[in-house]
């Protein structure tokens, strides 16, 4: 099953939707605009009725895998359930339709909940004061970057070099070169865990943070963390922690406390914001105190009951978005830690754990398990010992799919081969993580005695395997102008060929 | 499950971590019901002051606009708003193709080949249009010309800071300049001469970057046919609530030649072994999680469910309906500016200078003035002094189709008594 393009959709004869008239006198954009100011043609917009609309919207939508369908195993990306009165919550009218730029007394309520989301963020996490400004987790992490360089350039010390370890996710490298810092890379030791020798090679003066996530992307917690803080501070550099893995000890322990300086956190992995398909999440940076004056601006500020933005901050790296962040996933963050609780979340992360020790267990005669348990909040198994029979971890992950599992990340972290990282999460059921495990035992079995028909999977989805290859082959061509087809984007017939198959 | 997996306690799992940092419980009350939730968080939001859509007249990049119903009825699938990003394409073909069909609207919006499956919002947007004619052009200066919203030049320049971008004001290019950037209505909602602006910077071999309304965009002549290299904006007006300010929805679109420089998830078309068609995200050998350090943007998924919201609003209005709201706010807004510029002691600021839905007034008074309008329940037009010395004083009102012909008559009874 295939849809459609809207486009393709489109009927000429479909009238535009009736809209106001402006029932005022005054002139037409023609009246008064130069002709080449004006635009010559309309817009190659589809023109479809709303009930067509909502068809090929629910079409699309039964294509998908989702939280509200399916277990989402993604190791890494948090997905647990995401709840509906966060929603409602959101799209109450007195934040909806709030203006940004309305007068700070008419938006108490609103300033009063991220000062509050501030507070408890702070509990969470350990650290003093909340930046909610950044709008991913990625622009987290740069922002972060960012305070530390200011920090650093504020006691006239010109520090070059960030440290990130192998096993890192690849946004905190390019964060890192973004905030104008050379990436010097640190190994991870065969334990899975970084190693203090290479760390103690590569920290020097010149380095300004090392940038790491506890536990990390193998989920195991780096046990000598304690003793990386001191030789980071030691030498005047910064800790920085990925807030990826917070989800594995809430109520716990607290980076914090372990020394982390500077926190990112992702609203839409810990705290159920919904991830919307990639996007909107809300990424805030946690610092400690040494890093608050660096914070971008506005910050909300509260004395004697009253909110106010404070814009005055001399040392601040200025603001990283527009507005003050994307506010309605702040207001579902600040819902779920209402109702959750500190008691709900201590006990959230010790599921977490505990659903994934389980299902590693579960499956550990199945896969490869290259580190030792027990693990956190997710672990990474490895299909290496498949390689015999010719299936890698993409055809476990296809074949996950055909059985009503969205996969597991597959081939991340790059330290170990074959990686198939699994994050149950703590919303998901004993029986579903059990039938997930029985999944995977039939797939094994599977790649034992037909490994060929587990490269033919997925077979009960709208498309099989995607030929990305020839994919990238006919948008090269476009680019090079070889080819009118431009891939990327449907074009009306006249224009080009790209309705058809090749 | 403990037994099963072989240990006798929570504590056994957590082994790893050092004692000296476990804590028993969190700062924080505990869990409430629903019901308790709701009453406190309706609470917070009672305190806010929410104007009408129809008494609004404040914009400055945020704007209210009629949204249909479809655009609720599509994003609140929980199939689209729980899903994640598209990484499994055969299990995500609905968001791809929305995504697809969002990139081809936004093309045919801007008139330019390709554009990307969004961005954070539009401060963003122009900070990663920059970086792209920064590495493009391999020029370390960008020149904002005119009034740009002030708050995406701040952003710029915290952009440029660390890419080593230096961000220049008001001066004319030359060969050090990657490109310039202006924004087409401007800040104060004037038009600016596009044509001029583009053909300055290609001779001094810039890119231009046009940073523009969607809906004017069916009035206006899009960035595409006057030569602009890469156009970027804010989408929040195609279907997006103000929420304070987010989430929106940052677009950019870009001529091919600069595709490989374009950041961010791109979705393209590919085919099945049964030659089906399919969606599938593409280039990924230009992000960050492939090239890491090497990577020219950081930015790893994009604002995907706005950008569906967009797509259906844009799709719902179609071309015709589109530019409908954008004539209806060109007439009310042009016959407000009439009636305010002959109240007592108001003017326009700029006369000569043509608009399409929002515009500068100079006022007596406007502190004054506009808090006694929100007293009467009206969010009156936007003090621009705050960002531009040179301005003070000035105030910029917009006009929608959300503005009724009564509205814009309480506007002007409000301010006449």
């Amino acid at each position: 099953m295939t849809e459609a393009l809207s486009f393709e959709l489109s009927r000429p004869a479909v009238d535009p939707p009736r809209l106001p008239e402006a029932d005022v006198a005054g002139p037409s954009p023609a009246d008064l605009l130069p002709r080449e100011a004006l635009r010559g043609r309309p817009p190659g917009l589809p023109r479809l009725s709303e009930p067509e609309i909502l068809r090929h919207y629910s079409r699309l939508a039964s294509m998908n895998y989702s939280i509200s369908e399916n277990f989402y195993p993604l190791g890494s990306c948090t997905m647990k359930y995401n709840p509906v009165v966060n929603e409602v919550a959101a799209a109450l009218p007195g934040f909806a339709g709030l203006h940004p730029y309305q007068d700070e007394d008419s938006v108490q309520g609103a300033l009063e909940l991220m000062w509050r989301l501030e507070r408890a963020l702070c509990a969470v996490v350990g650290v003093d004061r909340v930046t909610l400004q950044p709008a991913a987790g990625a622009h987290g992490e740069w922002t972060a970057l960012r305070m530390i360089a200011a920090f650093h350039h504020s006691r006239n010390d010109s520090r070059t070099e960030v440290l990130v370890p192998d096993s890192a996710h690849g946004t905190n490298p390019a964060s890192a070169a973004l905030s104008g810092f050379h990436v010097v890379e640190v190994k991870s030791g065969s334990d899975g865990r970084i190693s203090l020798a290479d760390l103690e090679s590569k920290l020097s003066p010149q380095t300004a943070a090392l940038m790491l996530t506890n536990p990390n992307t193998l989920g195991l917690f780096e046990r000598e963390i304690l003793d990386i803080a001191e030789m980071v501070h030691a030498t005047g550099a910064m800790l920085y922690y990925d807030g990826a893995n917070l989800n594995a000890f809430m109520g716990i322990c607290r980076p914090g406390d372990m020394g982390f300086d500077a926190v990112h956190m992702n609203l839409h992995k810990t705290f159920t914001t919904p991830h919307g398909g990639g996007g909107p999440g809300a990424g805030p940076v946690g610092v400690k105190s040494e890093l608050a004056p660096f914070l971008p601006t506005p910050t909300v500020e509260r004395s004697n009951g009253h909110l106010m933005l404070d814009h005055k901050r001399p040392q601040s790296i200025g603001r990283v978005r527009s507005f003050y962040g994307n506010f309605g996933m702040l207001v579902r963050a600040y819902a779920y830690i209402l109702a959750m609780g500190g008691d709900g979340l201590s006990q959230a992360s010790q599921d977490a754990v505990l659903s994934a020790n389980y299902l590693r267990k579960l499956v550990e005669t199945d896969l490869d398990m290259p580190h030792e348990g027990p693990c956190m909040h997710e672990f990474v198994a490895s299909a290496h010992n498949l390689h015999e029979d010719g299936v890698r971890a993409l055809d476990i992950a296809k074949a996950l799919l055909d059985r009503r599992f969205y996969a597991p990340t597959i081939y991340f972290p790059l330290v170990v081969p074959e990686a198939i990282m699994v994050e149950p999460t703590e919303t998901e059921s004993k029986a579903t993580l059990d039938s997930f495990a029985q999944a995977i035992k039939e797939i094994v079995a599977q790649a034992k005695t037909d490994p060929q028909s587990l490269h033919d999977e997925p077979k009960n989805l709208p498309v099989g395997r995607l030929d990305e290859v020839a994919a990238a082959r006919r948008i090269n061509a476009y680019l090079q102008g070889q080819s009118e087809d431009p891939v990327l984007r449907w074009k009306a017939p006249s224009e080009g060929p790209s309705r058809e198959a090749p | 499950m403990l037994e099963t997996i072989g240990v006798r306690s929570m504590n056994d799992l957590l082994v790893d971590i050092p004692q000296s940092l476990r804590t028993d419980s969190l700062q924080l009350p505990d869990g409430l019901s629903e019901l308790e939730t709701m009453a406190q968080v309706s609470a917070l939001a009672g305190r806010n002051k929410v104007y009408p859509d129809r008494l609004t007249f404040r914009g400055g990049g945020v704007y209210r606009r009629f949204i249909p119903a479809a655009v609720a009825a599509v994003t609140s699938k929980p199939e689209f708003y729980t899903a994640y990003t598209p990484y499994q394409a055969e299990a995500s073909q609905g968001t791809l193709q929305a995504i697809f069909e969002y990139q081809s609207l936004i093309a045919e919006l801007t008139g330019l080949d390709v554009s990307n499956a969004s961005l954070y919002d539009g401060a963003t947007a122009v900070a990663e249009a920059a970086m792209m004619a920064h590495v493009h052009t391999g020029r370390n200066e960008v020149i904002v010309s005119g009034y740009v919203h002030p708050e995406y030049v701040e952003v710029l320049r915290g952009f440029g800071d660390g890419r080593g971008i230096k961000v220049r004001k008001n001066v004319e290019p030359n060969k050090k300049t990657a490109a310039v950037i202006f924004q087409q209505p401007d800040f104060l909602g004037l038009l600016v001469d596009q044509r001029a602006i583009t053909s300055a910077a290609h001779d001094a071999g810039a890119l231009a970057i046009a940073c523009v309304d969607p809906i004017s965009l069916a009035i206006l002549a899009p960035p595409g046919e006057y030569g602009a290299d890469i156009a970027v904006g804010e989408g929040q007006q195609l279907g997006l609530a103000p929420s304070f300010g987010g989430p929106h929805v940052g677009f950019i679109a870009c001529r091919k030649e600069l595709v490989r420089k374009l950041p961010g998830r791109l979705v393209g078309i590919a085919h099945d072994a049964q030659g089906r068609r399919g969606f599938v995200l593409a280039l990924a050998a230009r992000e960050q999680h492939i090239r890491r350090e090497k990577a020219t943007s950081n930015i790893c998924t994009n604002h995907s469910l706005c950008a569906l919201a967009a797509a259906v609003y844009l799709t719902y209005m179609g071309p015709y309906g589109l530019r409908q709201v954008a004539e209806v706010g060109f007439r009310r807004a042009h016959n407000l500016a009439e009636r305010l510029a002959a109240l007592p002691g108001w003017e326009r600021a700029f006369p000569d200078r043509q608009f399409v839905n929002e515009f500068p007034m100079r006022v007596p008074k406007a502190s004054v003035v506009l808090r006694q309008l929100s007293r009467k329940g009206i969010l009156g037009g936007l003090e621009v002094g705050r960002w531009f010395r040179e301005l003070k004083g000035v105030v910029t009102f917009t006009c929608t189709e959300v503005n009724d012909a009564r509205a814009l008559d309480e506007l002007v009874e409000a301010l006449r008594s």
